[in-house]
């Protein structure tokens, strides 16, 4: 059995003589004997360390998409991206790994130094001055959008674009129960939301909600979008996918009023999904409804610069059913993660990451477009992301293409109607030239 | 008492070698460490991509135009080696528990085997996409489903969600179960109780769930009162959240009498699973009469919480909840006794929807599987046992020095109170909590349970050496000494021997400077 119990049978049995007890199991005398469970857990024994490594080596073995077995060109807010030697070594540090919440800020400044420089970079990215220390992931930060937006404008109606990944769409459906919010799809045509005009008949929604690029990897127009909250009053609430900011002007220089995102991209492995990053982002007006923590800046006693968690009266320990979230634990490591990995990543890096997605691309896009059969599933402008419509369905060039090397993508046909044979793909910075060339040949032998 | 830090051979026969004491931690003067950005120098690099061989079409092309950035987004320009330098730096800024102890009380900050780090590494568990169909993620689909089980069997509930990604989310999770169940018997309901001491995302969560909250008393004896409770039980009552231990450190003794009488009405019980080690393999929160059970992953099962995060929350219900579950959930769907087994995926036929982007944290849930099958049966059991052991000696060895409120035998964790060492000096309980800093130990959590006036909870873990206590309690009793004996500033003034001293948190609400570009 593995134990990281340090006491000895002899030092077990001095504590409890200083208790003035004879065996452990008087310390449970509080719990009624009733309830107590008489028999031992139908767990297994415990097992030593190599075991359990080598169970986990099973486990491991059984999964056949890995990115050391099939090459990735699977997107739709989950991507492979480069994670360098030093962001593994930096993020991997016990002092940063095995810390609780910094509560105590004296103690604590090397995880709220870090948090405060993730705020900065975040802010940055959005254009929009004030970031929090991070959510659970892209789906709980637009649901943390659409609640302060709905309080902030008093109005519960919320306009959703079909270009929000549809797994987000679904979380805020489940939360939409216990607000009360009512969620209106807004459909997309050829790749884009066409808004509803609110003169004509549309109603006063409290926010807009719009993907960019959006889960299909198409531009929206955020003027437009911005023109509808100009028109209603409502809060435009922008998911942006952080690695297309290096080459796309920003979010909040379209007028954003809240900016979302899925942060996984820097830093974070794919890790079937999780832990994630949940990036969340708005103006110095609605800082005091912003969700989870926030650090800011001050200084201590000495007048030296230190950091501490701060408009702590928002939360949940302190203003209790009346707080703007419950959020208390978030993603700190991976805030820390993305910090460290955009510092080596820097002011050209970032820029390069995302001309190199978008040339990339480019080139597997026209590629797949010139295999017979293969033909646009949207015909809107794209970045780093593309869907196509294939010969025979998405399900089966998944499967064929797994045989040949590669995770192919994502199929559309759960997410959007008559879209069976719909694929979407992702080519990131990390595909080469000649992986790319071998997943079109292969992809032209299956879905022939 | 003794002088401070007197030789303790004469309470509990302990010796007093310092075991999770940071007194040496390494820290190389007190200046400031400059931010990422101002680290920064033009021209600067570290970022290195494939060489990929892909031909390069102009940028216009790429992007039109009024989609396209103009001017870079301002990152830094710095190398590796400043980039190594900055962050390490950081880090021996840092409290963390592979450092010293972190008695926070409710937080649960046992060692996280390392182990369970090696197993998240590999690469066929972290390099594996979320999106991947069931027939190329066996392996995930089973981790998922063995671990569920083991959730299950350790808080004796039916079936379990592994989808939300923390605590709080976790309670939001289980409050639209129980929307979700009143809704389908046609029964609308609207108020949820939760008692005095409960943890604040309780009555968060709550609203977020679309109820009303509704607060118990505590009794004299710190746990809920029953009389009050009686008066507050109606057919408009959805539910009640409990922990239990509760925040005291308590065992709520009446829980089945609670139970029977919440069900009466036709409400559920949550269980906050905050203090679930205190009871592994003793007691389950479904033999207590509990309908839904969320676990902090990271409390419980040790996985490391990260600054702040990441955690995971899996919601376990009992069998007339089950089909109400977020989906969709792993399962087994083929195989026998003959072929291997077939896993997939199932989205249960009333469910609330989906609460994550994927499936949860799963790295952590991994983690988690990892240290329960090191521990198994017998170990778990021993984690319960010496946690609530180490909690009584504390509790024991302070006893005579500071003001214990509730003082009988506690669980996991034990609540003292400061408000003895108010005079002469003011002392209050977040000095003697920064003092213990200067000392080589986190402090503990501070007035908290509201409940209790001057609050320090105190949660050891079993993962603290006897050595490691003594050392621990010799630091609370040389407090005590000094917030009466010694000048005022010894502890008003803590702590003094920390990277930063006391940070001004006023100024910093006052004049917020959330990012770097916001300093004046």
């Amino acid at each position: 059995m593995g134990t990281y119990i340090p006491h000895t049978e002899t030092e077990i049995a001095e504590m409890l003589a200083f208790l003035g007890l004879s065996s452990l199991d008087e310390l449970f005398a509080a719990v009624p004997a009733a309830l107590r469970l008489q028999r031992d857990l139908e767990l297994a024994e415990g097992a030593e360390e190599p075991d359990v490594l080598a169970l986990f080596d099973e486990y491991a073995s059984a999964n056949r998409a890995r990115g050391d077995r099939l090459l990735c060109f699977a997107g739709g807010g989950s991507y492979d991206h480069e994670i360098p030697a030093v962001t593994r070594a930096l993020a991997g540090r016990s002092e940063f790994v095995t810390s609780y919440t910094p509560y105590q800020p004296e103690v604590a400044q090397g995880v709220l130094q870090a948090i405060f420089e993730f705020q900065t970079l975040v802010a940055r990215l959005s254009g929009l001055p004030v970031a929090n220390a991070s959510l659970y992931d892209g789906a709980s930060a637009t649901v943390e959008a659409v609640n302060l937006a709905a309080a902030a404008t008093a109005s519960q109606d919320i306009w959703v674009s079909e270009g929000i990944h549809p797994h987000w769409r679904q979380v805020l459906a489940t939360c939409a129960a216990g607000t009360g919010h009512r969620l209106r799809t807004v459909t997309l045509t050829d790749g884009v939301t066409v808004w509803p005009d609110p003169l004509d008949g549309g109603g006063r929604p409290g926010a807009l909600v719009v993907g960019y690029p959006n889960y299909l990897g198409c531009l929206e127009d955020l003027g437009a979008a911005r023109a509808v909250c100009d028109q209603t009053g409502a809060l435009l609430i922008v998911a942006a996918d952080p690695v297309c900011a290096g080459i796309l002007r920003s979010p909040g220089e379209w007028g954003a009023d809240v900016v979302v995102g899925e942060g996984q991209p820097f830093g974070t492995s794919l890790g079937f999904g999780g832990p994630y990053l949940g990036l969340f982002s708005c103006t110095s007006a609605l800082v005091r409804r912003l969700p989870g923590r926030l650090v800011g800046e001050t200084v201590d006693v000495d007048g030296r610069r230190a950091y501490v968690s701060t408009l702590r009266a928002r939360e949940q320990d302190i203003r209790r059913e009346k707080a703007t979230s419950n959020v208390c634990t978030n993603q700190t490591l991976m805030a820390v993660t993305a910090a460290i990995q955009l510092g080596w990543l820097g002011t050209s890096g970032l820029a390069e990451l995302g001309w190199r997605c978008a040339q990339a691309t480019r080139y597997l896009r026209d590629a797949l477009l010139r295999l017979p059969g293969v033909t646009p599933y949207v015909d809107a402008p794209v970045v780093r992301e593309f869907s196509v419509r294939t010969p025979v369905p998405a399900e089966v060039v998944i499967d064929r293409m797994a045989d040949e090397g590669f995770l192919a993508g994502v199929g559309l046909g759960t997410a959007f109607a008559d879209a069976d044979d719909a694929l979407l793909v992702a080519v990131t910075e990390r595909r080469t030239r000649l992986e790319i060339d071998a997943y079109v040949a292969a992809f032209a032998k299956v879905a022939a | 008492m003794t002088a401070a830090g007197a030789g303790a051979g004469d309470r509990g026969n302990l010796p007093s070698t310092p075991g999770g004491q940071a007194l040496s931690a390494p820290l190389l003067g007190r200046a400031e460490e400059p931010t990422l950005f101002e680290h920064s120098s033009p021209g600067r690099k570290a970022w290195s991509f494939r060489t990929t061989g892909i031909p390069e079409l102009p940028r216009e092309e790429l992007v039109p135009s009024d989609h396209r950035r103009t001017a870079p987004v301002p990152v830094a320009e710095v190398s590796e080696r400043d980039l190594v330098a900055h962050f390490t730096r950081l880090s021996h800024r840092q409290f963390s528990v592979d450092l010293g102890a972190y008695p926070l009380g409710s937080c649960t900050m046992k060692y996280n085997p390392k182990v369970c780090d090696a197993v998240a590494a590999l690469p066929g568990l972290a390099g594996v996409h979320p999106a991947a169909p069931a027939s190329l993620t066996q392996g995930w689909l089973r981790l998922l489903v063995d671990l569920e089980a083991a959730l299950c069997e350790i808080t004796g509930m039916a079936a379990a969600t592994l989808q939300p990604a923390a605590g709080a989310a976790g309670e939001l999770t289980g409050l639209l179960l129980m929307r979700a169940w009143h809704e389908a018997r046609g029964d609308a309901r609207h108020k949820v109780i939760i008692p005095d001491s409960a943890h604040g995302t309780n009555p968060a969560s709550v609203t977020l769930g679309g109820y009303e909250v509704v607060t118990v008393p505590s009794d004299e004896r710190g746990c809920v009162d029953m009389a009050a409770l009686a008066g507050v039980l109606d057919e408009d009552v959805a539910g009640i959240m409990l922990t239990n231990p509760n925040t005291l450190g308590l065992f709520e003794e009446d829980i089945a009498a609670i139970a029977a009488s919440v069900h009466r009405v036709g409400g559920l019980l949550y269980y906050d699973g905050a203090n679930l080690n205190a009871i592994l393999g003793l007691v389950r929160p479904g033999d207590m009469g509990f309908d839904i059970v969320h676990m902090n992953l990271h409390k419980t099962f040790a996985t490391p919480h990260g600054g702040g995060g990441p955690g995971a929350g899996p919601v376990a219900v009992s069998e007339r909840l089950v089909p109400f579950l977020p989906g969709p959930r792993p399962v087994r769907v083929g195989g026998g006794t003959d072929d291997p087994p077939v896993y997939g995926w199932s989205t249960p036929e009333r469910s609330i929807g989906r609460m994550h982007s994927w499936h949860g944290n799963a790295l952590v849930l991994a983690r988690a599987l990892a240290y329960l099958t090191l521990h198994g049966r017998d170990g778990l059991r021993s984690v319960a046992e010496i946690a609530v052991l180490n909690a009584n000696w504390i509790r024991q060895r302070l006893s005579g020095t500071y003001d214990i409120p509730f003082d009988r035998p506690c669980m996991h964790e034990v609540v003292v109170s400061a408000r003895n060492l108010r005079q002469p000096n003011g002392v209050r309980a977040l000095d003697v909590a920064k003092r213990l800093l200067d000392k080589g130990f986190h402090s503990p959590t501070v007035y908290f349970p509201l409940i209790v006036e001057e609050a320090l909870m105190i949660e050891p873990t079993e993962t603290e050496s006897p050595q490691t206590l003594e050392a621990l309690a010799s630091a609370f009793e040389a407090i005590a000494y000094e917030a009466t004996s010694l000048p005022a500033d010894t502890l008003t003034d803590a702590p003094h021997h920390t990277p930063v001293r006391r940070v001004d948190e006023a100024r910093a609400a006052r004049t917020l400077i959330p990012t770097f570009d916001a300093r004046p």
